[in-house]
Protein backbone atom coordinates (compact mmCIF):
# COMPACT_ATOMS: atom_id res chain seq x y z
CA UNK A 1 0.00 0.00 0.00
CA UNK A 2 1.57 3.17 -0.91
CA UNK A 3 0.37 6.50 0.89
CA UNK A 4 0.83 9.73 -0.90
CA UNK A 5 1.09 13.12 0.41
CA UNK A 6 0.20 16.42 -1.65
CA UNK A 7 0.29 20.16 -0.35
CA UNK A 8 -3.26 21.14 1.27
CA UNK A 9 -4.60 23.67 -1.03
CA UNK A 10 -6.42 26.70 1.20
CA UNK A 11 -9.61 25.92 0.88
CA UNK A 12 -9.17 22.66 2.82
CA UNK A 13 -6.40 23.75 5.21
CA UNK A 14 -7.33 22.65 8.78
CA UNK A 15 -8.85 25.66 10.65
CA UNK A 16 -10.08 25.81 14.41
CA UNK A 17 -12.75 27.95 15.03
CA UNK A 18 -11.96 30.09 11.88
CA UNK A 19 -7.92 30.13 12.84
CA UNK A 20 -5.23 28.44 10.83
CA UNK A 21 -4.96 24.70 12.91
CA UNK A 22 -1.07 24.72 12.83
CA UNK A 23 -0.43 28.48 13.44
CA UNK A 24 -3.32 27.77 16.55
CA UNK A 25 -1.83 25.11 17.73
CA UNK A 26 1.66 26.38 18.47
CA UNK A 27 0.27 29.47 19.62
CA UNK A 28 -1.12 27.14 22.51
CA UNK A 29 2.01 25.61 22.84
CA UNK A 30 3.72 28.95 23.20
CA UNK A 31 1.53 30.15 25.94
CA UNK A 32 2.12 27.40 28.17
CA UNK A 33 5.46 27.70 27.78
CA UNK A 34 5.00 31.65 28.90
CA UNK A 35 3.34 30.16 31.89
CA UNK A 36 6.71 28.57 32.16
CA UNK A 37 9.04 31.08 31.70
CA UNK A 38 7.09 33.89 33.31
CA UNK A 39 6.73 31.62 36.70
CA UNK A 40 10.53 31.05 36.61
CA UNK A 41 11.41 34.48 35.88
CA UNK A 42 8.28 35.90 38.28
CA UNK A 43 9.83 33.74 41.16
CA UNK A 44 13.66 35.16 40.72
CA UNK A 45 12.34 39.08 40.79
CA UNK A 46 10.66 37.88 43.88
CA UNK A 47 13.63 36.10 45.43
CA UNK A 48 15.85 39.26 44.41
CA UNK A 49 13.27 41.48 45.94
CA UNK A 50 13.24 39.74 49.22
CA UNK A 51 16.71 38.64 49.41
CA UNK A 52 17.91 42.68 48.77
CA UNK A 53 19.26 41.80 45.56
CA UNK A 54 21.95 39.75 45.20
CA UNK A 55 24.21 42.62 44.11
CA UNK A 56 27.36 40.78 45.33
CA UNK A 57 26.49 37.83 43.05
CA UNK A 58 25.91 39.56 40.01
CA UNK A 59 29.08 41.26 39.69
CA UNK A 60 30.46 37.58 38.63
CA UNK A 61 27.96 37.61 35.65
CA UNK A 62 29.35 38.80 32.19
CA UNK A 63 27.10 41.05 30.54
CA UNK A 64 29.66 41.53 27.74
CA UNK A 65 29.31 37.79 26.79
CA UNK A 66 25.44 38.35 27.06
CA UNK A 67 25.16 41.57 25.23
CA UNK A 68 27.08 39.37 22.36
CA UNK A 69 24.69 36.95 23.12
CA UNK A 70 21.72 39.10 22.36
CA UNK A 71 23.30 40.51 18.98
CA UNK A 72 23.66 36.38 18.11
CA UNK A 73 20.14 35.29 18.90
CA UNK A 74 18.38 38.83 17.17
CA UNK A 75 20.34 37.80 14.15
CA UNK A 76 19.17 34.48 14.12
CA UNK A 77 15.62 35.61 14.97
CA UNK A 78 16.02 37.78 11.30
CA UNK A 79 17.62 34.97 9.97
CA UNK A 80 14.69 32.65 10.41
CA UNK A 81 12.63 35.50 9.90
CA UNK A 82 13.63 35.70 6.60
CA UNK A 83 13.79 31.97 5.55
CA UNK A 84 10.40 32.60 6.54
CA UNK A 85 9.99 34.85 3.88
CA UNK A 86 12.04 33.04 1.41
CA UNK A 87 9.91 30.32 1.78
CA UNK A 88 6.49 32.00 1.40
CA UNK A 89 7.87 33.28 -1.77
CA UNK A 90 8.98 29.84 -2.61
CA UNK A 91 12.84 30.80 -3.68
CA UNK A 92 14.04 27.51 -2.15
CA UNK A 93 18.06 28.17 -1.91
CA UNK A 94 17.30 31.27 0.10
CA UNK A 95 15.33 29.80 2.56
CA UNK A 96 17.82 27.19 2.77
CA UNK A 97 20.56 29.53 2.79
CA UNK A 98 18.80 31.52 6.22
CA UNK A 99 17.85 27.97 7.63
CA UNK A 100 21.82 27.03 7.73
CA UNK A 101 22.30 30.65 9.08
CA UNK A 102 19.89 30.79 11.68
CA UNK A 103 21.57 27.11 12.71
CA UNK A 104 24.99 28.34 12.91
CA UNK A 105 23.74 31.49 14.85
CA UNK A 106 22.12 29.10 17.43
CA UNK A 107 25.58 27.33 17.94
CA UNK A 108 27.33 29.86 18.01
CA UNK A 109 25.06 31.03 20.95
CA UNK A 110 25.14 27.91 22.57
CA UNK A 111 29.34 27.71 22.38
CA UNK A 112 29.03 31.14 24.13
CA UNK A 113 27.11 30.11 26.73
CA UNK A 114 28.72 27.03 27.44
CA UNK A 115 32.19 29.71 27.40
CA UNK A 116 30.27 31.81 29.76
CA UNK A 117 29.49 28.35 32.02
CA UNK A 118 32.77 27.03 31.84
CA UNK A 119 33.99 30.25 33.14
CA UNK A 120 31.95 30.83 36.16
CA UNK A 121 32.08 27.22 37.44
CA UNK A 122 35.96 27.46 37.04
CA UNK A 123 35.94 30.43 39.64
CA UNK A 124 33.53 27.80 41.90
CA UNK A 125 29.73 29.26 41.05
CA UNK A 126 27.71 26.08 40.70
CA UNK A 127 24.00 25.88 41.32
CA UNK A 128 24.62 24.96 45.00
CA UNK A 129 26.58 28.06 45.58
CA UNK A 130 23.38 30.24 46.62
CA UNK A 131 19.80 30.58 45.58
CA UNK A 132 20.81 33.20 42.77
CA UNK A 133 23.22 30.82 41.01
CA UNK A 134 20.54 28.14 41.37
CA UNK A 135 17.92 30.49 39.73
CA UNK A 136 20.74 31.86 37.36
CA UNK A 137 21.60 28.44 36.12
CA UNK A 138 18.01 26.97 36.42
CA UNK A 139 16.59 30.09 33.59
CA UNK A 140 19.42 30.26 31.60
CA UNK A 141 19.78 26.20 31.17
CA UNK A 142 16.25 25.91 30.77
CA UNK A 143 16.70 28.70 28.03
CA UNK A 144 19.96 26.91 26.41
CA UNK A 145 18.13 23.74 26.00
CA UNK A 146 15.00 25.89 24.64
CA UNK A 147 17.14 27.04 21.93
CA UNK A 148 19.08 23.21 21.00
CA UNK A 149 15.67 21.98 20.32
CA UNK A 150 14.97 24.70 18.46
CA UNK A 151 18.61 24.38 16.53
CA UNK A 152 17.50 20.69 15.81
CA UNK A 153 14.30 21.47 14.55
CA UNK A 154 15.43 24.29 12.14
CA UNK A 155 18.02 21.87 11.16
CA UNK A 156 15.68 19.26 10.05
CA UNK A 157 13.99 22.23 8.13
CA UNK A 158 17.49 23.20 6.50
CA UNK A 159 17.89 19.66 5.26
CA UNK A 160 14.46 19.12 4.12
CA UNK A 161 15.38 22.14 2.15
CA UNK A 162 18.05 20.89 0.01
CA UNK A 163 15.60 18.02 -0.84
CA UNK A 164 11.85 16.92 -2.72
CA UNK A 165 10.11 17.02 0.34
CA UNK A 166 10.85 21.13 0.84
CA UNK A 167 7.09 21.77 -0.89
CA UNK A 168 5.57 19.04 1.86
CA UNK A 169 7.68 20.96 4.43
CA UNK A 170 7.70 24.03 4.00
CA UNK A 171 5.06 25.81 5.64
CA UNK A 172 6.71 24.47 8.58
CA UNK A 173 9.22 27.59 8.84
CA UNK A 174 6.15 29.58 9.85
CA UNK A 175 5.85 27.36 12.70
CA UNK A 176 9.31 26.73 13.87
CA UNK A 177 10.17 30.74 13.21
CA UNK A 178 6.98 31.60 16.10
CA UNK A 179 9.16 29.34 18.19
CA UNK A 180 12.48 30.54 17.87
CA UNK A 181 11.21 34.07 18.10
CA UNK A 182 9.75 33.08 21.25
CA UNK A 183 12.94 32.22 22.53
CA UNK A 184 14.10 35.48 21.64
CA UNK A 185 11.94 37.57 23.60
CA UNK A 186 12.91 35.02 26.72
CA UNK A 187 16.33 35.84 26.10
CA UNK A 188 15.62 39.32 26.14
CA UNK A 189 13.69 39.10 29.40
CA UNK A 190 16.55 37.27 30.79
CA UNK A 191 19.40 39.51 29.60
CA UNK A 192 17.73 42.55 31.29
CA UNK A 193 16.48 41.25 34.52
CA UNK A 194 19.74 38.85 35.26
CA UNK A 195 22.77 40.63 33.18
CA UNK A 196 21.59 44.14 33.11
CA UNK A 197 19.53 45.26 36.47
CA UNK A 198 21.87 44.79 39.71
CA UNK B 1 15.98 31.06 -7.71
CA UNK B 2 14.71 27.54 -7.35
CA UNK B 3 11.36 26.98 -6.98
CA UNK B 4 9.43 23.59 -6.36
CA UNK B 5 6.11 23.14 -8.29
CA UNK B 6 2.95 23.03 -6.08
CA UNK B 7 1.72 19.30 -6.27
CA UNK B 8 -1.91 21.09 -5.68
CA UNK B 9 -2.17 24.51 -7.03
CA UNK B 10 0.08 27.12 -5.84
CA UNK B 11 -0.52 29.11 -2.09
CA UNK B 12 1.72 30.44 0.37
CA UNK B 13 4.51 28.72 2.01
CA UNK B 14 2.06 28.72 5.34
CA UNK B 15 -0.12 26.12 3.20
CA UNK B 16 -3.36 27.77 5.35
CA UNK B 17 -5.75 30.26 4.86
CA UNK B 18 -5.03 33.88 5.34
CA UNK B 19 -1.31 32.85 6.47
CA UNK B 20 0.23 36.05 3.99
CA UNK B 21 1.50 38.84 6.32
CA UNK B 22 0.52 41.87 4.64
CA UNK B 23 2.99 44.57 5.46
CA UNK B 24 5.95 42.80 6.55
CA UNK B 25 8.32 41.88 4.27
CA UNK B 26 12.37 41.46 4.39
CA UNK B 27 13.12 44.88 4.01
CA UNK B 28 10.62 45.32 7.19
CA UNK B 29 12.30 42.61 9.05
CA UNK B 30 15.99 43.80 8.38
CA UNK B 31 14.79 47.40 9.73
CA UNK B 32 13.44 45.95 13.04
CA UNK B 33 16.59 44.33 13.09
CA UNK B 34 18.52 47.24 12.95
CA UNK B 35 15.99 48.77 15.99
CA UNK B 36 16.62 45.66 18.21
CA UNK B 37 20.59 45.76 17.99
CA UNK B 38 20.67 49.62 18.60
CA UNK B 39 18.48 49.01 21.43
CA UNK B 40 20.78 46.53 22.02
CA UNK B 41 23.82 48.85 22.23
CA UNK B 42 21.51 51.47 23.70
CA UNK B 43 21.26 49.22 26.98
CA UNK B 44 25.06 47.90 27.34
CA UNK B 45 25.41 51.43 26.75
CA UNK B 46 23.36 52.86 29.65
CA UNK B 47 24.82 50.08 31.98
CA UNK B 48 28.21 51.18 31.85
CA UNK B 49 27.27 55.33 32.94
CA UNK B 50 27.79 55.81 36.27
CA UNK B 51 25.32 58.95 36.11
CA UNK B 52 22.18 57.09 35.21
CA UNK B 53 22.30 54.63 38.01
CA UNK B 54 19.30 56.03 39.71
CA UNK B 55 16.89 55.86 36.39
CA UNK B 56 18.62 52.69 35.45
CA UNK B 57 16.15 50.23 35.92
CA UNK B 58 13.27 52.16 34.32
CA UNK B 59 15.28 52.22 31.47
CA UNK B 60 16.16 48.72 31.05
CA UNK B 61 12.97 47.62 31.18
CA UNK B 62 11.41 50.01 28.93
CA UNK B 63 14.07 49.72 26.27
CA UNK B 64 13.62 45.87 27.28
CA UNK B 65 9.93 46.08 26.66
CA UNK B 66 10.52 47.91 23.28
CA UNK B 67 12.74 44.87 21.76
CA UNK B 68 10.19 42.36 23.56
CA UNK B 69 7.34 44.30 21.63
CA UNK B 70 9.36 44.62 18.30
CA UNK B 71 9.94 40.55 18.18
CA UNK B 72 6.58 39.98 18.57
CA UNK B 73 4.84 42.15 16.82
CA UNK B 74 6.80 42.19 13.56
CA UNK B 75 8.62 38.94 13.38
CA UNK B 76 6.16 36.82 15.54
CA UNK B 77 3.55 38.38 13.33
CA UNK B 78 1.25 39.74 15.50
CA UNK B 79 0.67 43.16 14.15
CA UNK B 80 -0.78 41.37 11.15
CA UNK B 81 -2.45 37.91 12.03
CA UNK B 82 -6.05 37.41 13.92
CA UNK B 83 -6.25 38.96 17.39
CA UNK B 84 -6.95 35.72 18.81
CA UNK B 85 -3.32 34.87 18.54
CA UNK B 86 -2.41 38.38 20.09
CA UNK B 87 -4.51 37.31 23.20
CA UNK B 88 -2.98 34.02 23.55
CA UNK B 89 0.14 35.38 23.81
CA UNK B 90 -0.42 38.62 26.22
CA UNK B 91 -3.45 36.45 28.77
CA UNK B 92 -0.61 34.46 30.14
CA UNK B 93 1.41 37.24 30.21
CA UNK B 94 -0.40 39.06 32.23
CA UNK B 95 -1.53 36.08 35.03
CA UNK B 96 2.23 35.41 35.01
CA UNK B 97 2.75 39.41 35.51
CA UNK B 98 -0.34 39.38 38.26
CA UNK B 99 0.92 36.32 39.31
CA UNK B 100 4.24 37.49 40.34
CA UNK B 101 2.25 41.14 41.49
CA UNK B 102 0.10 39.81 44.12
CA UNK B 103 3.67 37.79 45.80
CA UNK B 104 5.37 40.15 46.20
CA UNK B 105 2.47 42.02 47.66
CA UNK B 106 1.49 38.92 50.01
CA UNK B 107 5.26 38.92 50.90
CA UNK B 108 5.52 42.67 51.93
CA UNK B 109 7.61 43.36 49.28
CA UNK B 110 6.14 46.69 48.91
CA UNK B 111 6.48 47.82 52.20
CA UNK B 112 2.66 46.70 53.38
CA UNK B 113 1.62 42.85 55.06
CA UNK B 114 -1.29 43.04 52.24
CA UNK B 115 -2.90 40.93 54.98
CA UNK B 116 -5.00 42.01 57.80
CA UNK B 117 -3.77 42.72 60.89
CA UNK B 118 -3.34 38.98 62.59
CA UNK B 119 -3.29 37.40 59.18
CA UNK B 120 -1.15 35.17 57.30
CA UNK B 121 -0.74 32.63 60.32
Amino acid sequence: MSVTTVERSPSHAPTLAGLPLGRAGMWWFLSSEIMVFGGLLGSYVLARLAHGGWQEEMTHLNARIAALNTLVLVTSSLTLVQAHAAADRRDQQAARRFLWATVGLGLLFLCNKAWEYSGEIAHGFTPATSTFWSFYYTMTGLHGLHVAAGIVVTLALAIAAGGPRWPRVRHRVEYAGLYWHFVDVVWIAIFTLVYLIQ
Amino acid sequence: VSEHPDPAGGHSATAEPGARHAGAGPRTYLVVATFLVAITVMEVWVFYIPALARVLVPILLLLSACKFALVAMFYMHLRFDHAWFSYLFVAPLLIATGLAVALLWVFHVFGTTGLPPGGGG
